[in-house]
Order: C-alpha cells, then sequence, then structure tokens
C-alpha cells in the first residue's frame, strides 16, 4: 500500500479514501467476487457438472451472501466511520450539475464533478439496492419452509434477473476502473494526484485546496458541452 | 449538504421493485415463458438458456445432493409383492424402453418445455416382482434419505410413469436426481421423486409422502389440485 511513486510527490497529491474505506471496499469486492464465481457454478449447467460438489459451493454461496451486510454496518458505525459517513452523503445526493448529466443520460460532458461522478452515485446506490434484495430473495429461497411457494418462485426471478443485471453492472465498473489509472489508484492507494482531482473533480479540487480550477477535460464550461 | 437524495430514491425503488417481484414474479415468470420458450427453442447457440426462463430450479429437501455412481446403483422393488428384485442401472437399460417428450411442471409455478425422458415403465417393474394383486400401491423412497411419494397402483401402472434414467438422451445428472429417478407426466414435480433407490409394494395404504404431510396434494394432477389451474402436460 505504502509505494511511493516518485513522479507523484506527497504535495501532489489529494487524499481520497481513508484506510477504513479502502478496507470496506475489498473485503467487499472479495465478497461479491466469491459470490457471483459461486452463482456461476450452481446456474451454469456445463460449469456444475465441471465442480461438482454442489452443497459446498451454495454453502459458499449462502454464507458469503449472509455475511454482506457486516462490512458495511462495521464501516458505518466503528470508530473509524468518519470519512465513510461524509462520503455515503456525498454519495447519496446529486446537485445541479448532477441532475443535468442525469437528464442527457450521460451525454452532457460539460458539468462539473463534485468528489463523486453521478455514474460512481447511481452505481453506489444500485449496489446497496442490490444487497438488501438479493439478501431478502436469497433468503427466502434458503429458509423457503417459512413462506408461500409463490413467493419462493417470485424470489428465484428477483434473484436471477438482478444476478444478470449485477453482472453487467460490475464489468461495467470493472472497465471504468480499468480505463483510469489515477483513478483507480484512489481505490488502491487511497489517494490521487491533484492533478487528476483539478481535471476530472474541479469542484471537489476547489473543497479540498480552496483553489480554483480552471476547466480542463472534462471540466469544459457548458456552452461547450 | 445541498442536492436531491436520488441515492435513496434508487435504494427505495429497487426495494419496491424487489417485493413487488417476490409476491408477482411466479406470474411474470409463466408469462415471459410463454413468450420466449418459442425463441428459445429455434436458439442454437444456446445463449438464451443463460436467462433465467424456462430453466429446472434445482430442490432439495435434505439441502444437500447426493450421489451415487451408475456403478454403485441399485433399484430395489419389494414388499407386497412375490420375490423381491433388485435392478443394476444395466438391467434397467436392457429392459424395454419408453421414450417421451413432456413438459416439466413445479407445484411452485415454474414450467419446462419439452423435456425428452427416456425410461422403464414402472408397470413393467412391479410385474418382473410380482406385485401382488388388490395391493393399495407403492411407497417410493429416495437415497437421499428423506424424501418419500406414494402413488396407487392404477397410478403406478399408468404408461406415463416410467423410472427415467435419461434426460434430453444423456445420463440423467445428479442435480436432476440421476442415476435413476422417477418421471410422473401428468403429474406436479413433486411426485417424479429424485433419486429413486426402493419401490416399496405396500398392501393398505401407504404413509403418504414428503410433501404430502406438509400439505400438498397426494393426487397431484396438474391443472386439478393443489389449487393450481395449469395446463396438463
Amino acid at each position: 500500500m505504502a509505494t511511493t511513486r516518485p513522479d507523484v510527490p506527497a504535495r501532489a497529491r489529494l487524499e481520497r479514501f481513508d484506510g477504513a474505506e479502502l478496507a470496506l471496499h475489498w473485503v467487499n469486492a472479495a465478497l461479491f467476487g466469491i459470490l457471483i464465481l459461486t452463482a456461476a457454478i450452481l446456474y451454469i449447467g456445463p460449469l456444475s457438472a465441471l465442480v461438482g460438489r454442489r452443497e459446498l459451493v451454495r454453502y459458499l454461496h449462502v454464507v458469503s451472501g449472509l455475511a454482506l451486510p457486516f462490512p458495511l454496518v462495521a464501516a458505518r458505525f466503528g470508530p473509524w466511520r468518519r470519512a465513510f459517513v461524509a462520503d455515503v452523503r456525498a454519495l447519496a445526493r446529486f446537485d445541479d450539475d448532477d441532475r443535468t448529466w442525469l437528464r442527457s443520460l450521460g451525454r452532457n460532458k460539460g458539468v462539473r464533478m463534485g468528489k463523486f461522478h453521478p455514474g460512481q452515485k447511481l452505481n453506489a446506490a444500485f449496489t446497496l439496492g442490490t444487497i438488501v434484495v438479493m439478501l431478502a430473495t436469497g433468503s427466502i429461497m434458503h429458509w423457503f419452509d417459512f413462506f408461500p411457494v409463490e413467493w419462493r418462485t417470485g424470489a428465484t426471478f428477483v434473484h436471477d434477473w438482478l444476478a444478470i443485471v449485477l453482472a453487467i453492472v460490475i464489468l461495467g465498473h470493472i472497465k471504468m476502473a480499468l480505463s483510469d489509472g489515477d483513478a483507480r489508484r484512489g481505490m488502491s492507494q487511497g489517494w490521487v494526484p491533484t492533478v487528476w482531482a483539478r481535471r476530472h473533480r474541479p469542484k471537489w479540487y476547489e473543497e479540498m485546496t480552496g483553489h480554483a480550477a480552471s476547466p480542463g477535460r472534462g471540466g469544459a464550461p457548458p456552452e461547450s458541452g | 449538504m445541498e442536492g436531491k437524495p436520488v441515492g435513496r430514491r434508487v435504494v427505495l425503488g429497487m426495494m419496491g421493485t424487489g417485493v413487488a417481484g417476490i409476491l408477482f414474479g411466479s406470474k411474470a415468470a409463466d408469462l415471459l415463458e410463454r413468450v420466449v420458450a418459442p425463441i428459445a427453442s429455434r436458439d442454437g447457440t444456446g445463449f438464451l438458456s443463460l436467462f433465467p426462463v424456462g430453466r429446472f430450479r434445482i430442490y432439495t429437501v435434505t439441502g444437500r445432493l447426493h450421489s451415487r455412481s451408475d456403478v454403485d446403483y441399485r433399484l430395489n422393488v419389494a414388499g407386497n409383492v412375490d420375490t423381491p428384485v433388485t435392478f443394476t442401472l444395466d438391467e434397467l437399460r436392457a429392459m424395454p424402453a419408453t421414450r417421451m417428450t413432456r413438459d416439466f411442471q413445479c407445484v411452485t409455478g415454474w414450467r419446462v418445455h419439452d423435456v425428452k425422458w427416456t425410461g422403464v415403465r414402472l408397470a413393467d417393474l412391479l410385474d418382473k416382482a410380482g406385485a401382488k394383486e388388490g395391493s393399495w400401491g407403492v411407497r417410493l423412497l429416495s437415497f437421499d434419505g428423506a424424501y418419500t411419494e406414494t402413488l396407487t397402483m392404477e397410478q403406478a401402472r399408468r404408461d406415463d410413469v416410467i423410472v427415467a434414467y435419461e434426460m434430453h438422451n444423456k445420463p440423467v445428472t445428479a442435480a436432476h436426481g440421476g442415476p435413476a429417478r422417477l418421471y410422473v407426466a401428468p403429474m406436479y414435480g413433486y411426485k417424479s421423486i429424485k433419486w429413486l433407490e426402493t419401490i416399496e409394494v405396500s398392501e393398505t395404504e401407504a404413509r403418504r409422502g414428503y410433501w404430502e404431510v406438509r400439505g400438498y396434494d397426494t393426487d397431484a394432477w396438474i391443472g386439478k389440485s393443489n389449487g393450481r389451474d395449469d395446463r396438463p402436460v
């Protein structure tokens, strides 16, 4: 984690996430990884046949699913919660620029971003919603004895389709991360180069440094967007 | 903090959709099924089979899959018979085969269209052991150690009730109840006991099956039981 890149000296960095947030992201990523892998084995016939051991795979899937809320609760209520709580608030609210971007269905490149891009905000909300819905439907599937049979079919229907949507969203998330090494460093080492923030997150840059961000790529004035 | 709580709306919206899906999803699934099944059957790539439409759901009552190799598999016919018989899988395969292509309808609502089954008529197995005249019916036991089913003698002797060892011209997999399972075409899936191990001819009315003691109908005719109105297969 502490690898210092000589090309970005400490004074040219902005802290983006603290250690607790990085831990939460990567614990979640690991759990989602296990869930997707085990889901694929349970769901795709040829993979099921290849791996076998269905009861073990199912057990892993259920246990990692049930584990999902714990890191979130720890991040939100633990003594290390400060940065996470602030970021959740920033992720939850869409300002005028964000809504302009939303209304243009992502085509308006002229809007000025805060700490989070509205796409990232949507991704965060979607992920939280997914965790809630998958936990609920998964629980009905697992403890089906306690529910009407129609609910079991309905829960399976929701669980399956949402899983497919989730897989697509996560692929998009990874693709975006792969295309931006500086943003990726934000989630692996916790900081981003100040110039990146100035260019891609001008409103956040202004908040953090007190300097005006001159419009650059991704920060062009609205009339040119 | 300025701005609109769009994030909260997204989360609440997803939760609402999720609840609606749980309550009405079985109807939506059925509708989708009718629309997509004819398209999927012409899809040579198998790509559509990745989507959750018209798929088998694998249920086990023990929470785990029990598997038995083809070599170790044995099927016993016992109880009120002249001579108890034990069949190996090869012996089942050597008997006259019955093939049928029928839908598989689950009492929870899902239906898989046009499943090809190959197997031996249950009636033939009963004849081999010499099931005694006037018996009430059969009690069927699974090697999962928990699941049981019953059929009256009249039901058991129907031509569309088979011990299936092939599904879509391939051996029945462990997930689908292999090496051999029952397939009771005119009844809901829970009658088609998986991992079939013992067929016990019963002189008097047998103790009801696993789901029947939990409230399912004993005579599980598709569309005429369990309060459902599915089309017969």
